[in-house]
């Protein structure tokens, strides 16, 4: 680069847009198909436009039911990763100890490995071991892969957060568990909550390891699967898309705000 | 307030948690092991413990005429690997990763690049916002957006009319092997929705490793009499590697391992996903699974291992 201008080259600039258009721009079409007034086939443009599938999907028991498992799985998934990751990130961060980098490579590996190894694993274990599939063994395939979301949270967190913190805080004569509530918890809050809201986000979405681990229950992304598989009522699929992309945004652009100031933390200069 | 002063040093206090907490500031190491245990037995157990029944099952073998596992150490399940309908499927997936690696590090690096140098404040929030909403947006709801856009009746072929580029469109599927009926049936369109799917997981390592490239070095390149071109090769891009490679780890495991891409948008060929579902699932021969199984392991082995080699973990 000869000369110093700060200005991005128009091609490098055309080629980031393009980029980041081709990533949004499929999600957006979504939007445009769920008021779509064709039922049976992926017509575009669509011949008009109806609110009408709202009203039926709202009425549909079968997604209901599907949300409401994803939800309650979602929900007890993320406390266990919550406690077993919170748990790692703050032994491995504060002590060094013998086999330290196996524990990090431990946590990391059921989303290192494809899906699909660690829900047929799962399954064939559940089989030999002659566990019924409930919602508690998807429960149990979900934890295994949200700690890492967690723990990744956490260990940055730790990482920022000052020893020299706690060491005043027992210092000034408080006990383990007062440091912990009062000193180490209020550091570390928003990467928990951070964490714990990607957690929620990766289990709600799960489908490969669910196929695996789920009898005959059926999460949302079980739902949507085999109506891409098998679609029945094409509209009422395109509104749950609709309505799913809307919500999955949240948790994202919230967990977003809650990680970005971690730099201005107290104590944070070491 | 008493007469006597204060004393120095605090009383020690009671309870049972008081005495916890001193007994783990005493032993560091027990509260260390406390902290450990449950991650550990969780995943140690729980998850390690189902991987290695799942690799102990791919070295059974199924016995043709009941249907039956034969529980026998036997390694002629692999040897069904490298039957020619077997090999093939591992080969096409191999391929079809290492392509969408390629194409994805191609369209991830000005996006990267972009994000890394030149965007600034509000811009650079865009940026970042901008590649983790896909990312962690629905992986389902993307399939199907991209099941509606490749549908012969679909927004694409539209375009094409639109354009007069239906010529192009219906030469480009009248290929033999990667072409088909629609683009949703042909390996085209597993290609192009693997890579929309798996291209933020190239681009957030690919930044992060940009980020780390001074800026006085770029300068400095340049004021030694370096072209652009001279910059980027012998400067930026070696510096970026680590984070490319790193990006190429997800891109190239997650290919390996998918089987709903290629089931949803695809020809009826399998990938090594799809076989293994088959394979436990409607075949009911789970040796061959697992044995399937074991293979994208050991090409992820091998791929981490010289990914260390040249340094991606510390760009993760």
């Amino acid at each position: 680069m000869h000369s110093r201008s700060n200005a991005a080259p128009l091609a490098l600039k055309l080629a980031a847009i393009g980029g980041l258009a081709f990533l949004h721009l499929p999600i957006l079409l979504i939007f445009a198909y769920a008021f779509t007034t064709e039922e049976k086939s992926y017509q575009w443009p669509p011949p008009g436009f109806t609110t009408q599938w709202f009203g039926i999907a709202w009425n549909r028991p079968d997604v209901w039911e599907a949300l409401s498992l994803s939800v309650k799985v979602g929900s007890i998934a993320t406390v266990i990763a919550l406690v077993l990751g919170t748990l790692c990130a703050a032994a491995v961060s504060r002590t060094k100890f013998f086999g330290r980098e196996a524990i990090s490579l431990l946590v990391i590996l059921p989303i290192a490995l494809p899906g699909i190894i660690t829900g047929i694993a799962l399954r064939s274990a559940f089989s030999l071991l002659d566990i019924p599939f409930s919602m508690w063994t998807i429960i149990l395939g979900h934890a295994t892969f949200c700690v890492v979301v967690v723990y990744n949270n956490a260990v940055a967190r730790f990482r920022r957060t000052s020893g020299s913190l706690i060491e005043a805080s027992y210092d000034l004569g408080a006990d383990g568990f007062q440091t912990f509530r009062y000193v180490i918890l209020p550091n570390i809050a928003t990467a928990l909550l951070a964490g714990g809201m990607l957690a929620f986000a990766l289990s709600f979405d799960e489908v490969i390891v669910t196929t695996f681990t789920g009898g005959q229950q059926s999460t949302l992304p079980i739902w949507m699967l085999e109506e891409l598989i098998r679609p029945r009522q094409r509209p009422v699929t395109n509104v749950v898309a609709m309505v799913v992309v809307l919500v999955t945004f949240l948790p994202i652009l919230a967990a977003y705000y809650l990680t970005r100031d971690g730099d201005q933390i107290a104590g944070s200069g070491k | 307030m008493s007469a006597s002063p204060s004393p120095a040093v605090l009383t020690g206090k009671s309870g049972l948690l008081t005495a916890a907490s001193d007994l783990f500031w005493r032993r560091p190491g027990l509260l260390l092991v406390l902290m450990l245990a449950p991650p550990l037995l969780w995943l140690g157990v729980i998850y390690i413990g189902s991987l290695i029944a799942l690799l102990l099952q791919s070295f059974f073998s199924i016995d043709e005429f009941s249907g039956l596992i034969v529980y026998e150490f036997t390694l002629s399940t692999y040897k069904q690997l490298l039957l020619a309908a077997n090999f093939d499927i591992i080969l096409r997936t191999v391929v079809m990763a290492s392509l969408v690696t390629i194409t994805s590090a191609i369209l991830a690096f000005p996006i990267a690049y972009y994000a890394a140098r030149y965007a600034q404040g509000k811009w650079k929030a865009l940026f970042y916002l901008g590649v983790m909403l896909p990312l962690w947006s629905s992986y389902l709801v993307k399939i199907y957006a991209w099941k509606l856009i490749l549908a012969k009746e679909g927004i694409l072929t539209w375009a094409f009319e639109k354009l007069h580029l239906s010529w192009l469109l219906d030469g480009v599927l009248s290929l033999p092997v990667i072409g088909g009926n629609s683009l949703s049936v042909s390996y085209i369109g597993t290609f192009i929705v693997f890579v929309y799917i798996w291209l933020p997981y190239m681009i957030l390592p690919t930044q992060a490793a940009l980020e780390r490239v001074p800026g006085n070095l770029i300068e400095a390149a340049g004021d030694l009499g370096a072209t652009p071109s001279q910059t980027f090769r012998t400067v930026i891009l070696p510096l970026a590697l680590p984070g490319i490679i790193a990006g190429s780890i997800f891109t190239f495991s997650l290919t390996l391992g998918d089987y709903i891409i290629p089931q949803i948008v695809g020809s009826s060929r399998l990938f090594i996903g799809q076989a293994v579902y088959t394979q436990q699932g409607t075949a009911g021969n789970v040796p061959l699974a697992a044995a399937f199984s074991v293979v994208p392991i050991l090409i992820m082995a091998l791929y981490l291992w010289a990914a260390k080699k040249k340094g991606a973990f510390d760009a993760l």
